[in-house]
């Protein structure tokens, strides 16, 4: 079986958010990169259905030479070799065009990722590769077992899951507890060193938004304090003066 | 050029937030607006959808549409977008809804800007203001297709209530089955419960409640004020409370109108997906806990003794 694994490469989730150039750069000064959290979660699955069934896994990403270590990493904690398209992404249609003509070439079985990056949330890169290759994509999925060319997934709803059945080739778009995190061990970092990532040039493709600006919410105003015996006091408040309720 | 919305609906019953997406359509004033219902609805149901401000509903009813199909669904969408001459797709963000978007956007050649806050501003060309960063920033986009798809945040518009009733309309796309590839073989739904990205008030619970025996406080408070119940990412790892009721960076990302939470420290994590609230509530004992700062109000004490006494205080007060 051969599984792709797309990941993204962003600020570390206890971030500070900040931008510069007026508001139309993100502000990257100390801050640390890691495989998005969810993106993490597809490797680790990735990891186990190649220990229980034998896969070989690609770890692929859509960006700039910056990444290279975040791919290592992805290399560290078990994927077998990297494919990185040298090209920054615009938005998601513009990644996802990049993922689908690799998808293309190489013709994988599974093709995961996370359910969304953790910077741009959007969380429409799965749907888009899948509708690219014209094949199933399904997300989020908590719950990935693969039998016989078939995938058994648990897929999250609005106050539940529901159990879904896919024959293989299919895109998932994961998140916990599909996997528990895997952390890299001293074998995997010093192997990952000598596995092949591939730089590969983008094809043509076509972005369809564009970013003007980026804003900061509002600073917060400060706490209102209560004491513990004055619950009344925090209804009215919610009533009269935040009308909440 | 028409809007079109999609609407979902939760046990035969339109979703508060699909009605929120109506109303956002017909704020945008370009007409008509268009909802579209895949599945099993009473007529009944659906014209209500006027009052929210759709001039008319697309009803595919066949029974095939009964579960949410995700190819499928996106087969029909685009066959709606085509035959309705929409330039626009509103819908509240969702699970399903989400992962029909995308795909639709590359079947319907559309721009899509996920997770839009407010209306969009039309003075030059079309843009929107989306959430990121898990809601820790903003950006303004510009959409630049013919076509555009806008999934919403939920509170990116009041609700609309005093429109007309709409008219219904059957609608019969093709059903390729080539697009049924996927069977859901079983459904897992936590029956009359508030659905939590619905949820105008959600109450929250932590580490700090000492084990799900003690989730009684949760579910008394959440009665009282008509609200639903979720957890902090612990809380479900422990298996004290079903994945889908947690909120953080890698959980739901809910932005209600009150968020309540009891006996949560407050990591950063956490509040990735709790801070597009409007109104947060922190109750927790230790003074120095972080969600304080992130808190419109704050109660330091015992969960044990103070939340009994506000579930007390709500009951009286109504």
């Amino acid at each position: 079986m051969k599984i792709l694994v797309c990941i993204t490469h962003v600020p570390d989730t206890t971030s500070r958010i900040a931008f510069t150039d007026d508001h139309t750069k993100f502000d990257s000064n100390g801050v640390q990169y890691i495989i998005g959290p969810y993106d993490d979660y597809a490797l680790a699955r990735a990891v186990e259905l190649k220990e229980e069934l034998g896969a070989s896994i690609t770890a692929l990403h859509v960006g700039g030479p910056e990444a290279d270590p975040t791919i290592r990493k992805a290399l560290a904690i078990g994927a077998d070799n990297a494919i990185r398209v040298n090209v920054q992404g615009e938005d998601s249609y513009h990644v996802a065009q990049q993922i689908a003509a690799v998808a293309k070439e190489h013709e994988y079985d599974l093709i995961l990722m996370g359910r969304e990056s953790i910077d741009f949330n959007g969380g429409q890169v799965h749907g888009m590769v899948g509708a690219l290759l014209n094949i199933p994509s399904i997300s989020p999925v908590m719950k990935l077992i693969i039998e016989d060319g078939v995938a058994h997934m648990a897929r999250e709803i609005e106050g539940g899951k529901e159990l879904v059945e896919v024959p293989l080739p299919l895109v998932a778009g994961c998140q916990e507890p599909i996997a528990e995190w895997k952390i890299p061990n001293m074998r995997g970092i010093m192997s990952a060193r000598s596995k092949p990532l591939e730089i590969v040039a983008p094809i043509d493709s076509e972005s369809r938004t564009s970013t003007l600006k980026f804003q900061l919410p509002p600073a917060k105003g400060s706490v209102k304090m209560i004491g513990a015996d004055q619950v009344e006091e925090l209804v009215t408040l919610l009533k009269n003066e935040a009308k909440v309720l | 050029m028409s809007i079109l919305v999609f609407v979902e609906g939760d046990q035969g019953k339109i979703k508060n937030s699909s009605r929120e997406a109506v109303s956002y359509a017909a704020a945008m004033e370009q007409s008509p607006v268009v909802a579209l219902a895949l599945g099993s609805f009473q007529a009944t149901e659906l014209e209500t959808l006027g009052t929210n401000g759709a001039d008319k509903v697309l009803h595919a009813s066949s029974a095939q549409l009964d579960q949410g199909i995700i190819q499928a669904y996106a087969s029909v969408w685009a066959q709606a977008l085509e035959q309705s001459d929409a330039d626009t797709l509103v819908l509240a963000k969702s699970a399903l809804g989400d992962a029909v978007a995308a795909r639709v956007s590359v079947l319907s050649n559309a721009s899509i800007g996920s997770n839009v806050v407010e209306l969009p501003d039309t003075s030059d060309g079309f843009k929107v203001k989306r959430s990121i960063y898990s809601g820790k920033a903003f950006a303004h986009m510009k959409l630049n297709s013919d076509r555009r798809i806008l999934t919403l945040n939920k509170n990116a518009i009041e609700l609309k209530t005093d429109g007309e009733s709409a008219q219904v309309e059957q609608f019969n796309p093709e059903l390729n089955q080539q697009d049924f590839k996927v069977t859901i073989t079983s459904t897992d739904r936590a029956t009359g419960e508030i659905l939590l990205p619905e949820a105008d008030i959600v109450v929250s619970g932590g580490r700090g409640l000492k084990g799900p025996e003690n989730w009684h406080l949760i579910e008394d408070l959440a009665l009282a004020l008509g609200a639903a119940t979720s957890c902090s990412k612990p809380v479900s790892d422990m298996e004290w409370r079903p994945h889908h009721e947690h909120v953080g960076q890698t959980g739901l990302k809910v932005s209600p109108s009150l968020y309540i939470a009891i006996g949560i420290s407050g990591a950063i994590q956490h509040l990735a997906g709790v801070n597009s609230s409007k109104v947060i509530v922190v109750i927790n004992k230790d003074p120095e806990a972080p969600f304080f700062k992130a808190a419109d109000y704050g109660i330091v004490g015992d969960a044990f003794e103070v939340v009994p006494k506000l579930t007390a205080a709500i009951n009286s007060s109504k």
